[in-house]
């Protein structure tokens, strides 16, 4: 399969292009905090509860909150139809992005509670751990969670021996490399960083940057989208 | 027109620097490397002290304050209250005014029946107490309880209570503004309807300002549409 043509992708944009985004914030009456995030071909909702009581029980930390991130493909989010449940891939995942949103939240405010994350995958197109993070860390906002930053997150891989930023299902599939990258963009942490196929270290240098640039640009995104949230209702 | 409506504050997200002079910081915001930042999604206001005013979240009980709760339980020696926050709150028997036996208790103030209390202590782990409110407990048996998010809270009590006046001076109902957010009307059932709508009004606007003005012009109207209808 041929990915570059005079520079361009397939979907004609540039290596360091990001696809289309759109955060929502608020998307729904009952969740505490939410968001919905369309990135590109996905579509993807975001819905925090808490904090809250912790059941079961057992699962309670005496000196502060849990942090509960549940990742979900909804069944008809891909071509094929998905068994829904879930599966080594989404547990997995689900791990990882709590892993990447946990270390800004301060949990010692709320002892003995549990602070719930759930992320619905509606339409999957590559880099949906990704935009699930990007949302979760919106919807976190929104529901009051006190937090040390926003973490922001994109993917960046390889296809034709080019790295490229923000990767379609294409090329994701059939590409060389795929390597999702989160972080708080202010101190600059990363929290997730993993990789599936292959980089030399000079492109994985490439990579790991353009990958920075490409989470600033969202952080400002998911910015400016909780600003608008508000701003948005004067102009009625 | 509707520039006068402008936030009379900006809106900050987490991890926004508020300020390089790290003295000045108070609720809702961190401090790191001698920085000021934010940490939470808020109105930041900034005076000699620079804080950050949520515009969302759950309510977390502070001594002194005063709210409404719902006995969820009664275990044998306490009732067990949900004051809308993530942890149960607790009053033992003996803070009753007077001396009761354990079966009594469900007679004074059953599972459903909300009262108004006060916080007389939290702990470092969330353990609540509370007591009566000035020695007499107050269990509401009128009137109606609407649930508004804290953060709202000082926008419908207004500055130095004047929304609040308002409200009763133009309707004829008794209101109570809990601290975690319950706020309980009593009055004739078209002025409860009345208060309940305004008082929803005042939680979607009540980050703009002007909100006053426009509430008084709301009563205005409503009333009159009300005398039309009779």
């Amino acid at each position: 399969m041929e990915f570059m043509k005079n520079g361009k992708r397939i979907d004609d944009r540039l290596p360091n292009e990001l696809r289309p985004i759109k955060f929502e914030v608020g998307a729904l009456e009952r969740a505490d905090g939410s968001c919905y995030v369309e990135h590109g071909g996905n579509k993807i909702m975001a819905a925090v509860y808490g904090p809250r009581a912790v059941h079961p029980r057992h699962l309670q930390q005496a000196n502060r909150a849990i942090i509960r991130y549940r990742y979900n493909m909804a069944s008809f989010s891909v071509e094929e139809r998905r068994r829904p449940g879930p599966d080594r891939r989404s547990v997995e995942i689900s791990k990882v992005s709590r892993q990447a949103i946990d270390p800004v939240i301060i949990k010692e405010f709320y002892p003995r509670s549990t602070i719930d994350i759930f992320v619905e995958i509606l339409q999957a197109d590559a880099g949906t751990r990704s935009a699930g993070i990007n949302a979760a860390s919106v919807a976190l906002a929104d529901a009051g969670v006190p937090m040390r930053g926003l973490i922001s997150s994109c993917a960046v891989g390889k296809v034709d021996d080019t790295v490229v930023l923000d990767l379609v299902k294409e090329e994701d599939n059939y590409g060389q490399a795929d390597m999702p990258v989160a972080m708080d963009v202010r101190t600059g942490e990363v929290t997730l960083l993993q990789m599936d196929g292959h980089l030399t270290l000079d492109e994985f240098e490439q990579a790991l940057e353009l990958g920075k640039i490409g989470c600033a640009s969202i952080a400002d995104m998911q910015r400016e989208a909780l600003i608008q949230k508000y701003r948005g209702k004067e102009d009625e | 027109m509707k520039k006068q409506e402008k936030l009379d504050k900006t809106i900050v997200v987490p991890g926004d620097l508020l300020s390089e002079d790290a003295t000045k910081a108070a609720e809702g915001t961190y401090v790191e490397n001698g920085k000021v930042y934010s940490l939470i999604y808020g109105l930041a206001d900034e005076r000699e002290k620079v804080r950050v005013i949520p515009l969302s979240g759950k309510y977390l009980p502070a001594i002194g304050d005063v709210v409404i709760g719902m006995v969820s339980d009664i275990s044998f020696s306490n009732w067990k209250v949900d004051i809308n926050s993530p942890y149960e709150a607790l009053m033992h028997i003996s803070e009753y005014p007077r001396r009761i036996e354990s079966s009594e208790m469900a007679k004074i103030m059953g599972v459903g029946d909300l009262a108004i209390f006060k916080v007389v202590d939290v702990d470092p782990s969330m353990k609540i107490e509370l007591a009566p409110r000035e020695g007499q407990l107050r269990v509401l048996r009128s009137g109606r309880v609407v649930e508004v998010s804290y953060t709202k809270v000082p926008r419908v009590i207004g500055r130095a209570g004047s929304m609040i006046s308002l409200l009763k001076s133009k309707l004829d109902v008794n209101i109570f503004v809990g601290k975690n957010g319950r706020i309980w009307i009593d009055g004739k059932a078209e002025d409860e309807d009345l208060a309940i709508k305004v008082i929803k009004r005042i939680e979607r606007e009540a980050h703009t300002s002007g909100l006053t003005d426009r509430i008084t012009k709301l009563l205005e109207e409503e009333k009159h549409g009300v005398h039309e209808k009779r």
